[in-house]
């Protein structure tokens, strides 16, 4: 059994969700995807036993593409956080009801499919066509089902959907280039490829404004907030809970090997502009009146700071910048979901329309609490780790990043509990307000789990991933002797 | 055997935390109190044994659990340390916490959220532990933001009111300034070091290691930063008055005797780093005298009975800060100890007091207590001497130790500590005077149900009281046993002044400065019989003061409000214009297409005219030009 | 066939083909009747047909009159295909006049 099977059971799900029709799609829906993570969780588990799991098959003779799937720590790692949180995020929607709720599934399912396959390629035109693919799916579920008038929920998911695709067009310039330049797609050949410092700086370029607009960095954001406010929350989840990571994990694994010494020469541009979106996001956080773009204005902080730490080109940021991945993986999903439990309950999104919850609802409160603690990085909770070794790298490189990237310590805990204040407590809400039901607590008690005990014992993760970033970092200092 | 007995320790609290987090709803709520209060008690039972441990092996306990955070130049451990220092800290937390859980029992019977009251206060129990045993930088760190998280719980207890709730989050933010501070000052550490473990760092300066000087001194300023904002000092501590929502047996053991003081161990504990960075330490010194200074001159009109306590509890850390910037961690210990005593038991009279009054915090309409109230009358008036500094309550020898340390080293500090001793004398003898003196002057229903508080809530203040009273002899002037206990965890040894004449005198200045203030309070409020003004008629520089110099009204305008403009540019020009800039991209598409769009006429006729001339062109270029 | 050819030579063959593709052309270009315009692309063809087989005649090489055959009986479908369409259009429009044609614009 090798990773493509993760790949064959989502998508083989994808299409029997299908077709068992809109009763059975859900459940459909959560034994695949849960089959995927007990796939997933058994690759690794072969895999940590030196078992071959990766899958190699040479698609076409000319031009050179290779279908691989390649299992590494990296690589491994993201395929979990996708396979465990597509359960979550489908068991999250259990409570609402779709129309055409076969497609809707099926559609999820999909797209962890093109995500995990986005994460494991190793050829890179398949690794493109994977990173297209995803954007099918989110497509149609942010059109279909999100909220707002039609009009105004098309405008901002075309938006969202020409923007990230004419970005990743620069990336496929790019691997055009590269396969002149060295007559291979494959991840490896690309990363010993010497290329000139023009070149490089070309295709750094390239690839960054790929993975800009859809981590997103500023100023590349402005699809962000509209689109995960319109779409509904199982799409909002997948969008920054897993699709963006896409995008950080991908300058992790293509970006910086490849094109090394451009990293190198306009690092402190960059870092400077992921900051900025730090400062940016946050003040902008405090500002809104919707819950859902108040969380995405905070995502946004949160990508930056992870972003900056992947382009400090230390181990400390490098691995920083992972576990930050995972950890706000899994709190923006619970964050999300918060907002989807009291919009169910109260049929908003305005902050103004809530409060007095807590009076009503003290589980939900303090689970609702925790998740908050946790986006602001509470030392015990996942986020800290991450933050801190980020942070700790950013002080490395020049300690005024991570005194300005510290600011979200000050300001995340300004909207967070400006926020939190806003939403649950104060006088008891007028609108009665039914503490979560068994299944909703279910997700927040998973995500909280995680979050606690990794926060605690990082150690599994920060030992899977250290020998492959530690690889991914000979590869950037190749032009450095 | 250690180990467990250590973890036992640490973990009681947490453990009472979850059963009440949980389980207290369905339990009583003497139940629940008595589960919270043994939990306390029993920390302080393996606190005491450790301490009666040390005291006799004087080697300290380590306890090293897991590897918890891996960087590329330094490994964070979950580890412990019970040494002298930690030991003594942990004394006072859980012995004055076991006290204060204990009153809470009676004081909170009547909330409905009573459970929950006591898993936070269990909860922050657990962090200060956490904090104060922990053997490097990052564990202190969790404690350190675990202690602000219960402060926000606890300040905002009551929940549904929007200003406590405010006050909560302020106190969250002011301190999360301090933290960022905090954790810059470990980056700096951490770089220099590579490690964060105290013992480490210790033994590699012992070793010779060369440091940079400059960036440690960044470091420690940083650090101090840190406990700027968790210690209330100048410029981040306008959120301990306001962190008075909360319930008073909070304000006093978080916000009086344990939280507030966790920036004074780490000061402590890092001693020897700040040794070799004088420039930080002077500037500490001069933070906390114009602390305690500004804090003192802002309490004397406060007519909040809590609200006094509170600037005298700033004015005090202020105080003690100028010990540590003076090199004297020794005696900054020893009023931290004493001030817990004195200030706990303050803040728990003032809890029997308002709790008698059915929730009146105003001191204009106290008074006259002193007949209904002897046990409390009695313990406050004990403590309020300590505070004021007379002999030979407890807070007379820390004071004046440290106000001694300041007159040797640095004269003019001395003078901004005498003032702020006269001034705390006076407020605190006007507070006293005001409240238990004279008539009562609150409504008749109140005068009819005022009570003497049961004995759950008066035996904490007795004991606490025998604690103001007696609790100098650990530091006696010429044979202090703290110096000497504390002596294996300073870098330095402790200063010895030689009680000469200068001392003397220096003592008589001391005590002569507290009787003008408790004489003027006297003349003031007794022999003439004033009573503070409604808050319409105060005017001048008590107007000022009454409003604390505006402070929080500046920092609304200089940094509040301009961050809420910059969010208002941001949304309404920025974030227009970038997305503005991508629509206009497309649209520029959409016009270009639309020119297009007008060559595609329809008309064969000229589609075939430009068939035709492309094909001569062509064919032109390839004959003619070429 | 020699003496022909080189009787009038193969410049001339040139000439008058070029003369035919020209009016073909213009005729194209400037009638508006459908059916004109059809005879003027039929007249190009030729001119190129007789291209073909001068220069065929010229390389004594039968191959392009082979082809100038294939070219022949694919203009006759050519012409049955759109002279069927000439008829169609006729008929939706009563008319073959292109200026009233204008359906392709974009």
């Amino acid at each position: 059994m090798d990773v493509s099977f993760i790949l064959v059971i989502l998508l083989f799900g994808a299409a029997a969700t299908w077709f068992v029709g809109d009763k059975l799609a859900s459940k459909a829906a959560l034994i695949f995807s849960t089959a995927a993570l007990a796939a997933t969780l058994y690759v690794i588990y072969r895999y940590n036993q030196g078992a071959p799991v990766s899958f190699i098959y040479l698609w076409n003779q000319s031009p050179r593409i290779f279908l691989g799937f390649q299992a590494d720590g990296l690589s491994l790692t993201m395929t979990l956080l996708t396979t465990a949180l597509t359960p979550i995020i489908v068991f999250s929607s259990f409570g609402n009801l779709f129309p055409k709720t076969r497609a809707f599934y099926a559609l999820i399912l999909f797209m962890a499919f093109a995500m995990v396959g986005t994460f494991l390629s190793v050829d890179g035109l398949v690794y493109y066509v994977f990173w297209e693919l995803s954007l099918i799916p989110i497509y149609f579920i942010a059109l279909i089902w999100g909220s707002g008038t039609a009009e105004e929920r098309k405008k901002s998911v075309i938006k969202f959907f020409i923007y990230t695709f004419a970005g990743s067009l620069f990336m496929l310039v790019a691997f055009v280039y590269l396969y002149q330049r060295t007559g291979s797609f494959l991840n490896l050949h690309l990363y010993k490829a010497m290329l000139t410092s023009t070149e490089q700086t070309w295709i750094f370029a390239a690839f960054f404004l790929a993975y800009a607009i859809k981590t997103p960095i500023i100023p590349f954001h402005t699809w962000q907030a509209n689109v995960y406010q319109k779409a509904p929350t199982a799409g909002t989840m997948l969008l920054s809970g897993i699709m963006l990571k896409m995008a950080l994990f991908s300058i992790i694994r293509w970006q910086l090997p490849i094109t090394p010494w451009a990293a190198n020469e306009y690092k402190y541009i960059v870092i400077g502009l992921c900051i900025a979106g730090v400062i940016y996001g946050s003040i902008l956080a405090l500002k809104q009146t919707d819950l859902k773009k108040l969380l995405a204005y905070s995502s946004l902080a949160h990508v930056g700071l992870i972003a900056a730490g992947a382009y400090t080109l230390t181990l400390d940021g490098l691995r920083g910048a992972f576990l930050q991945m995972i950890a706000h993986g899994f709190v923006v999903v619970g964050l999300f979901f918060a907002a989807e439990v009291i919009n169910r309950r109260f049929e908003t999104g305005e902050i103004s329309g809530m409060g007095g919850i807590r009076v009503q609802s003290p589980k939900f409160t303090s689970m609702f609490m925790i998740l908050v603690l946790a986006s602001v990085a509470l030392p015990g909770t996942f986020n800290f780790v991450g933050e801190f070794e980020v942070l700790y790298s950013l002080a490395q490189s020049n300690i005024w990043f991570a005194v300005i990237g510290g600011t979200t310590i000050i300001l995340g805990a300004f909207y967070m509990l400006r926020m939190f204040q806003q939403v649950m407590l104060g006088e008891k809400n007028e609108k009665f307000f039914a503490d979560v039901t068994v299944s909703e607590g279910a997700v927040f008690v998973i995500i909280l789990a995680v979050l606690l005990f990794f926060g605690l014992y990082p150690k599994p993760i920060t030992d899977f991933i250290t020998p492959e970033l530690e690889k991914v970092l000979v590869y950037i200092n190749r032009f450095n002797k | 055997m250690e180990t467990n007995l250590a973890l036992l320790l640490l973990f009681a609290p947490f453990a009472g935390f979850l059963i009440n987090i949980f389980f207290g709803k369905k339990l009583s709520k003497t139940l629940t109190g008595t589960l919270g209060t043994v939990a306390v008690a029993v920390s302080f039972a393996a606190t005491l044994y450790f301490f009666l441990q040390v005291l006799q092996t004087k080697t300290p306990v380590m306890v090293n659990l897991f590897e918890w955070l891996h960087l590329a130049n330094f490994t964070v451990n979950f580890s412990f340390q019970l040494d002298q220092l930690s030991l003594l800290w942990l004394m006072f937390v859980t012995g004055i916490g076991t006290l204060i859980h204990m009153y809470s029992i009676s004081y909170m019977h009547d909330d409905e959220n009573m459970h929950k009251f006591f898993a936070y206060l269990n909860l922050f129990v657990f962090f200060m532990i956490t904090l104060v045993m922990g053997s490097n930088l990052l564990i202190m760190f969790i404690g350190w933001e675990g202690v602000g998280l219960c402060s926000y719980l606890l300040i905002g207890f009551w929940y549904k009111n929007q200003e406590y709730n405010d006050a909560a989050k302020k106190a969250f933010i002011m301190n999360r300034i301090g933290d960022l501070g905090f954790l810059i000052g470990i980056f700096i550490l951490a770089y220099l070091f590579h490690t964060v473990e105290y013992d480490l760092m210790k033994a590699e300066l012992e070793n010779g290691w060369s440091v940079d000087k400059a960036w440690l001194g960044i470091a420690m300023l940083c650090l101090f930063i840190g406990a700027c904002g968790k210690s209330a000092q100048l410029p981040l501590y306008t959120w301990l008055p306001d962190a008075m929502a909360g319930p008073t047996p909070v304000s006093a053991l978080i916000h009086a005797a344990t939280m507030v003081t966790a920036g004074i161990f780490m000061i402590t504990r890092l001693n020897f780093l700040f040794n070799l960075t004088p420039d930080v330490l002077e500037i500490i010194a001069v933070v906390g005298a114009v602390t305690s200074l500004v804090a003192a001159s802002i309490g004397l009109v406060q007519n909040d009975i809590k609200k006094v306590l509170a600037y005298s509890t700033v004015s005090q850390l202020g105080l003690i800060f100028l010990a540590l910037g003076l090199g004297a961690y020794e005696i900054a210990v020893f009023h931290v100890i004493t001030h817990a005593f004195f200030k706990a038991c303050l803040f728990l009279g003032s809890g029997s007091v308002i709790h008698a009054l059915h929730g009146e915090q105003d001191m204009r309409n106290m008074g006259g207590l002193r007949k209904v109230m002897k046990i409390t009358f009695v313990t406050f008036l004990i403590s309020t001497l300590a505070i004021s500094g007379l002999p030979p309550f407890s807070g007379f020898f820390s004071k004046d130790e440290i106000l001694m340390t300041a007159f040797h080293h640095n004269k003019p500090l001395w003078v901004i500590g005498s003032l702020a001793s006269i001034m705390t004398a006076f407020y605190m003898f006007r507070l006293l005077y005001l409240t238990f003196y004279k008539d009562f002057r609150g409504t008749e229903e109140q005068k009819h149900h005022l009570h003497e508080s049961p004995t759950l809530i008066t035996f904490p203040l007795i004991v606490l009281a025998i604690l103001a009273l007696v609790g100098g002899a650990i530091s006696l002037p010429g044979m202090s046993w703290l110096n000497e206990y504390l002596a294996p965890v300073m870098a330095k040894p402790a200063e010895h002044h030689h009680l000469g004449n200068t001392e003397y005198m220096l003592m008589g200045i001391a005590v002569v400065g507290a009787l003008i203030g408790i004489g003027v309070a006297y003349a003031k409020y007794i022999k003439k019989g004033e009573v503070p003004p409604a808050d319409a008629q105060i005017t001048g520089v008590t107007n000022v003061l009454y409003n604390k110099y505006y402070v929080d009204e500046i920092y609304t305008a200089i940094i509040i409000k301009p961050i809420y403009a910059i969010g208002s540019f941001f949304k309404n020009v920025t974030e227009v214009a970038l997305s503005g800039f991508v629509f206009g991209l497309g649209r520029a598409a959409t016009l270009l297409g639309n020119q297009g769009k007008t060559v595609q006429n329809g008309s064969i006729g000229f589609y075939l005219l430009v068939f035709v001339l492309g094909v001569c062109s062509i064919l032109g270029y390839i004959f003619l030009v070429k | 066939m020699e003496n022909i050819l080189q009787q009038v030579g193969i410049d001339n063959y040139i000439y008058l083909s070029t003369l035919l593709f020209c009016v073909g052309i213009f005729g194209v270009l400037f009638r508006r009747n459908a059916i004109v315009m059809f005879m003027s692309i039929e007249i190009m063809l030729n001119a190129v047909n007789l291209l073909l087989v001068a220069f065929s005649t010229y390389h004594q090489d039968a191959a392009g009159q082979v082809f100038v055959f294939f070219s022949m009986a694919v203009a006759a479908a050519e012409v049955a295909v759109g002279l069927a369409i000439l008829v169609a259009v006729y008929r939706n429009h009563n008319g073959i006049d292109i200026d009233n044609l204008k359906k392709l614009k974009g």
